[in-house]
């Protein structure tokens, strides 16, 4: 019987929603190396966390806290992650790709001598992981060859698990950290206040380019459809360099990945770093006045027209 | 004050990848090459707190790595010729590594160098695996800030981090030894000069093997195949937004 554990992610006792989406790939995994899966939740309070992930089918959740885990920190998070791996036994460790899933899952695998393949999109028989490389232009297939198997999950890629009812047995084990060997310190965390919701976690984006033209007219045009949408704003690295909007709203190879349930591409012509990071979109829409744009050969939807009278009328016309 | 930092010889990102015609592998022939961007950063990173410690009479020295093939000596002269003081390149074949061989070469050379501080892209534009910095982290067992956007130095004992995280901005503090990986907004790397071109061929470049450095290099993770991407199909150009809507609405269903 394989074991299968995903380590969850929570800041402040608050679980991230990726978390979900691991879970989903875990149980991906089950289906293919067999048996059960467990969740490791970690940190400084965790005791109102665990009632988020109890439900969701796991054979056992396990616990570990301490004094030094109460904020996320590189060292003392992977320490505490391998030493519940190990009191678990598991054999795969999934955790999402988030930012501070990349941040550890490589630190953990290195504590376990194990391998890991990286932000992976689907998991073939074997298993093989199915991962892209050369930011998405080719998906390479990867073996892991140790007996401890390390994964991180691209989010978009996988189905959230659904709660399943009933409730997991939790067993709190001691979390390991050597306080003496950490040589780091969180200062503090500055999250962008928005209404918006986060782009990769957005059903609905509406990314603006340099056809655009200025600053102001990106706000004019691309504002009043997100707003419409409830969607996220993107925009291209292009955009961003002009200083037009903040450098977290790139959407590409160097910026986001993403993957709506729609995708509008106003004004972009398409650039081989920019499609990287869009092009798993469900439905693109494009609106450019170039009809050559290679914007056109990845969107499901065109219209070859000037933006500043295409997008007005669409938001007329939607309300 | 020593810093070591990646120049790793990746595929020109702005360059379409090829791959064998019969998808066992990516035809390097077919390439272009030029130093991994986030490598760059690092790089200018480096010149960036040698300059700034200069200023508190603290000497930086800086040394470039690369491991590759033979052809990657051009990256460690690029960085020589941005201004790293010494270059070193372990020569092998780049199908024959993983991201904890390069980590644990990396390793090696650090015991040997004992830099304070390991400045590295936060991933390669060809593997994507962004794992490399983490690893040589854990290895050594010391501190790491990746997705660096901003790095304030507290002379040669550590270093203020500012890290891109989702949603936001955190700020952490190092005490050295320590790794940072660099994000795309910690700085705009320099074009190498003409003087400092010519100045890079009379640095010293070291050249050794993975067995100089006593690594095995037994992969724990293999490629055993490529496929491309699912490829979307072209879709239709309609010719108002009238009919625009009315796809969304009837056919894709997302309105």
């Amino acid at each position: 019987m394989s074991k299968i554990i995903v380590l969850a992610e929570q800041q402040l006792g608050k679980l991230s929603n990726a978390t979900y989406n691991a879970i989903g790939a875990a149980k991906k995994l089950a289906g293919i190396v067999g048996g059960e899966f467990d969740i490791a939740l970690v940190g400084g309070v965790i005791e109102g966390t665990i009632k988020d992930v109890a439900g969701y089918g796991a054979a056992k959740v396990y616990t570990a806290t301490d004094a030094t885990l109460e904020r996320y920190t590189a060292q003392a998070y992977a320490q505490a992650y391998a030493s519940v791996i190990k009191a678990a036994g598991a054999e795969f460790v999934v955790m999402a790709g988030t930012a501070i899933g990349k941040d550890v899952a490589p630190r953990v695998a290195a504590r376990l001598e194990a391998g890991q393949a990286s932000d992976i999109v689907d998991i073939l028989d074997g298993p093989i992981y199915l991962r892209p490389m050369w930011a998405g232009n080719v998906y390479g297939k990867v073996k892991i060859n140790t007996d401890i198997q390390v994964m991180t999950i691209r989010p978009t890629d996988f189905e959230a698990a659904q709660a399943t009812g009933g409730e997991s047995p939790v067993e709190a084990v001691e979390a390991g950290v050597d306080a003496g060997a950490l040589r780091m310190e969180f200062v503090k965390l500055d999250i962008v206040e928005s209404d918006r919701p986060p782009l990769t976690e957005a059903s609905v984006i509406i990314s603006g380019g340099r056809g655009l033209k200025s600053k102001e007219k990106f706000a004019e045009i691309i504002e009043p459809l997100a707003d419409h949408f409830g969607a996220a704003i993107g925009a291209t690295r292009a955009v961003v360099d002009a200083g037009w909007v903040p450098n977290d709203w790139q959407v590409g190879q160097t910026g986001k990945v993403v993957a709506p349930d729609l995708y509008f591409a106003i004004g972009i012509s398409g650039a081989i770093q920019h499609l990287a990071g869009m092009k798993s979109s469900k439905v693109i829409v494009a609106i450019n006045k170039d009809e050559e744009a290679p914007i056109f050969q990845v969107a499901d939807y065109g219209i070859v027209g000037d933006l500043f009278e295409v997008v007005p009328e669409l938001l007329s016309k939607l309300k | 004050m020593k810093i070591l930092v990646t120049a790793k010889r990746v595929t020109d990102p702005d360059t379409r990848i090829v791959l064998k015609k019969d998808l066992s592998g990516v035809d390097w022939d077919a390439m272009e090459y030029k130093m991994n961007p986030f490598c760059e950063i690092a790089v200018e990173g480096a010149l960036q707190i040698k300059e700034a410690l200069d200023d508190d009479d603290i000497e930086v020295e800086i040394v470039a790595v690369a491991i590759g093939d033979e052809e990657a000596t051009k990256e460690v002269r690029t960085a020589m010729a941005m201004g790293a003081d010494r270059g070193i390149l372990v020569e092998c074949a780049e199908e024959d590594l993983d991201s904890d061989a390069v980590a644990r070469m990396l390793v090696k050379i650090a015991e040997e160098e004992e830099p304070d501080l390991i400045l590295l892209g936060k991933q390669a534009v060809d593997g994507d695996n962004n794992q490399v910095g983490q690893l040589v982290a854990e290895y050594l067992g010391w501190p790491q800030a990746t997705f660096a956007y901003k790095i304030d130095m507290d002379g040669e004992a550590g270093a203020t981090v500012l890290r891109e995280v989702d949603g936001g901005v955190e700020t952490i503090k190092l005490s050295f030894p320590a790794v940072i990986t660099t994000d795309l907004r910690l700085n705009e790397p320099r074009y190498p000069s003409l003087p400092g071109i010519m100045k890079a061929k009379r640095k010293p470049l070291k050249t050794m093997e993975p067995d100089d450095l006593d690594v095995e290099l037994d992969l724990k993770v293999e490629t055993v195949g490529f496929m491309m991407p699912p490829s979307r199909k072209a879709g239709v150009m309609v010719e108002s937004v009238d009919a625009l809507i009315d796809k969304l609405k009837n056919e894709a269903k997302v309105l």
